[in-house]
């Protein structure tokens, strides 16, 4: 068996003292589209940013592994430069650096070395047709301003010209009209191919009709209460999550009892 | 427009901490007395109206107590400074005639190349007390345009000068305006005709060599009606172990639809006081814009003002603070609307970094009868650690109903988020901090000549070396 491209192994993590995510494990190879799907407060977001590691978001058990080597002991900027990526749900504006800037500088941490410019203006431009943007679009200060389309954009936007291989995507159909989430959806089907993974973060099946996963999970309480294939988002889509965990909160009473 | 000198902003810790062998022709002795102002003036040959001023100006200053608002000046002991430093006794037009170690200096600094290149309308350069070089392109000379030491303005514009010497800024404004009255010596005398646009910018250089001076410059600028000129100054001083003290005075007299720019990048050594008076009045229709990076002294006070007299006057004070280790700026701005339609902004930036401090200090004034003045106040101020301070203390007095204001003050931390979300894109801790640090100082730095901006962001990023993470 060939090593996974990414694995999480039983993790817990904290937000303060409190336990948000408890025993997650999941494994994406490379090709792979995984959904994870959970209602509010399951622990979607916590999960998202304790895999690059922000420092509020403290792993207190189980493993995280990147081609095989653990990554929980690294920053967030080696974890980047390593092929992990996340787009934010609420991306933070640095007003007074323009996107240009910021996206050049990025690039060329990924690649460990400056990326001559005129390659740099040839990547750009072909994401940013892909994309449907306008070019004055990265003279604009990082995320500065912008819209919440603009911003899942500019999420995107970056996933292309990073090429990342794994990258976990926080609800970036939140807040996305039916045009603007088809626009996304395409950036990200052309970024996926046989050598990276994503792991799609989402409350709402929707993204999922224009991403297909390979994988669903459903997340409750910190866990992973079930997973199947695409069928299983059509069912929460239909019935909402209240049927599945009621089974599991049954299933899980039982074995208590 | 663009200045090709190399700014006076370090590129090691402080790169212009050398100083010359001090070869002062004449150097008064320590302290401040009768005498000391009385010989200043003999030595000048000035007129006698010059020498009272001079002398109400010691009074006032010996009356008035020390501040105890701002920074900490207790620690300033006026009995052990030099008030006079004569390095050469010509005031040159060509370099070739400078002497050699003073050209020496400037050319470390990069001003003669800079002006060679014709990238400069005019250069003064003053070591120590007085002005040893000042010439202007011939084409503007001949339209009648006035760029000189003050100290000759006074001699060959006696007229002109005593009209607009101490007016804006009475001998009796505040204790260190009067010191300067009492003691000036040196600065800038420009006056620009009607009509008459300088294309690009005139700059001076001041330049502390001697220990344990003070230097006490002093700049007249008159812009005709019509007129245009940006002036430029740059200040630098060796590092010694005991204090010097700048404490200049500038006025400037902007004339109907006139527009002056007065840019300074002041990157004393962290021995100097600097407590500088710098006001302007805006008649109808003209346009004075203060551009004020601070990065150097051991403590700044400094607030240049525009006073709006005439309807559809228009100010503006772009000011940039910068405060490391054992630094103190306290600095801001001030606007006075005395006149309807006027209009100004203040935008201020401050950083602090590894005990560093910052303080903004404003007053937004808006006198009954000025009706429909817009201004807006804008501070920021970012503290890139624990051990840093920051402090804002904006005034608002406005007596007329009909005013549009705007104002916003932040004071914040290295955000968190911010440097989480570009180190997610592989960033390291230090780019990500140097990101947002570039980021922030971004409108101000904009507005400055290309070499200014470029080295000032130069200048910001190696503060924070070693500083972070």
């Amino acid at each position: 068996m060939s090593t996974p491209l990414f694995e999480i192994d039983d993790l817990h993590v904290n937000v303060g003292n409190k336990p948000i995510v408890k025993g997650l494990s999941l494994r994406v190879d490379a090709g792979e589209v995984h959904a994870i799907m959970g209602p509010n407060g399951s622990g979607k977001s916590t999960l998202a940013n304790a895999l690059l590691g922000h420092p509020r978001y403290r792993v207190t058990d189980g493993d995280v592994r990147f081609k095989g080597e653990s990554i929980l002991k690294e920053s967030p900027d080696k974890r980047a430069r390593r092929g992990l990526f996340l787009a934010f749900q609420y991306p933070t504006d640095v007003p007074g650096v323009s996107m240009i800037n910021f996206l050049r500088r990025a690039v060329s941490a990924r690649r460990g070395q400056e990326i001559p410019v005129r390659e740099f203006r040839q990547q750009l431009q072909a994401a940013l047709t892909t994309l449907h943007m306008d070019e004055q679009f990265v003279r604009r200060y990082v995320n500065d301003g912008f819209s919440g389309g603009e911003k899942k954009r500019a999420e995107i936007l970056q996933l292309g010209l990073l090429q990342p291989e794994m990258a976990i995507m926080d609800e970036t159909d939140s807040g996305l009209d039916i045009d603007a989430l088809r626009i996304v959806a395409e950036g990200i089907n052309a970024f996926h191919g046989e050598s990276n993974g994503i792991l799609l973060i989402t409350h709402y099946q929707r993204m999922l009709n224009y991403v297909h996963p390979d994988r669903v999970h459903v997340l409750a309480a910190g866990r992973i209460v079930r997973s199947g294939d695409f069928s299983l988002a059509e069912q929460l889509e239909a019935e909402g999550y209240d049927p599945i965990l009621e089974e599991v909160a049954a299933a899980e009473g039982a074995i208590a009892s | 427009m663009t200045t090709a000198s190399k700014p006076p902003i370090s590129k090691a810790a402080y790169e212009f901490g050398f100083h010359d062998k001090e070869e002062a022709l004449l150097k008064l002795p320590k302290g401040l007395s009768r005498e000391v102002v009385n010989t200043i003036s003999d030595l000048k040959s000035e007129p006698d109206w010059m020498r009272e001023l001079r002398l109400r100006g010691l009074e006032h200053f010996l009356e008035r107590p020390m501040p105890q608002w701002g920074g900490h000046l207790n620690d300033l002991d006026f009995d052990q400074i030099h008030y006079f430093v004569r390095a050469t006794d010509r005031d040159e037009q060509s370099w070739d005639d400078v002497p050699d170690y003073i050209r020496d200096t400037y050319d470390k600094l990069g001003i003669p190349e800079a002006e060679k290149k014709g990238l400069l309308a005019g250069v003064g350069a003053q070591y120590d007390s007085e002005v040893v070089y000042h010439n202007i392109r011939k084409d503007l000379e001949e339209k009648g345009v006035i760029f000189m030491g003050a100290d000759q303005g006074l001699q060959e514009h006696e007229d002109l000068f005593r009209e607009h010497f101490a007016r804006l800024i009475p001998v009796n404004d505040n204790k260190f305006a009067a010191l300067n009255t009492a003691v000036w010596s040196g600065g800038s005398f420009i006056w620009v005709p009607e009509g008459v646009k300088v294309d690009v910018p005139l700059q001076a250089y001041f330049r502390i060599n001697s220990e344990d001076m003070g230097q006490f410059e002093r700049t007249i600028i008159i812009a005709e009606p019509g007129s245009e000129v940006h002036y430029v100054e740059g200040c630098t001083a060796p590092v010694y172990s005991s204090d010097s003290l700048h404490s200049a005075v500038v006025e400037i007299i902007v004339k109907p639809g006139a527009k002056v720019r007065y840019t300074t990048i002041q990157n004393w050594s962290n021995n100097v006081y600097n407590l500088v008076t710098k006001r302007a009045v805006a008649q109808e229709d003209a346009v004075m814009t203060w551009v004020d990076g601070n990065l150097g002294s051991k403590l700044t006070m400094k607030y240049p003002s525009v006073y709006l007299m005439g309807p559809g006057a228009h100010g503006e004070v772009l000011s940039l603070a910068f405060a490391g280790k054992g630094q103190h700026q306290d600095a801001g701005a001030k606007m006075v609307h005395a006149a309807p339609s006027t209009t100004s902004v203040i935008n201020s930036k401050s950083l602090a970094i590894d005990g560093g401090r910052t303080s903004y200090r404003g007053l937004l004034k808006v006198y009954e009868g000025a009706t429909d003045v817009r201004a807006t106040v804008r501070c920021d101020a970012l503290m890139l650690d624990d051990k840093s301070r920051s402090d804002t203390y904006p005034t608002m007095e406005i007596d007329e109903k009909r005013v549009s204001i705007g104002h916003e003050a932040t004071v914040s931390k290295l955000g968190e988020e911010q440097l989480f979300y570009l180190m997610s894109r592989g960033l390291t801790e230090e780019q990500a901090a140097k990101m947002i640090v570039n980021g922030f100082v971004e409108p101000v730095i904009k507005e400055l000549p290309m070499e200014y901006a470029v080295e000032l962001n130069r200048l910001v990023e190696l503060q924070m070396e070693g500083a972070i993470g």
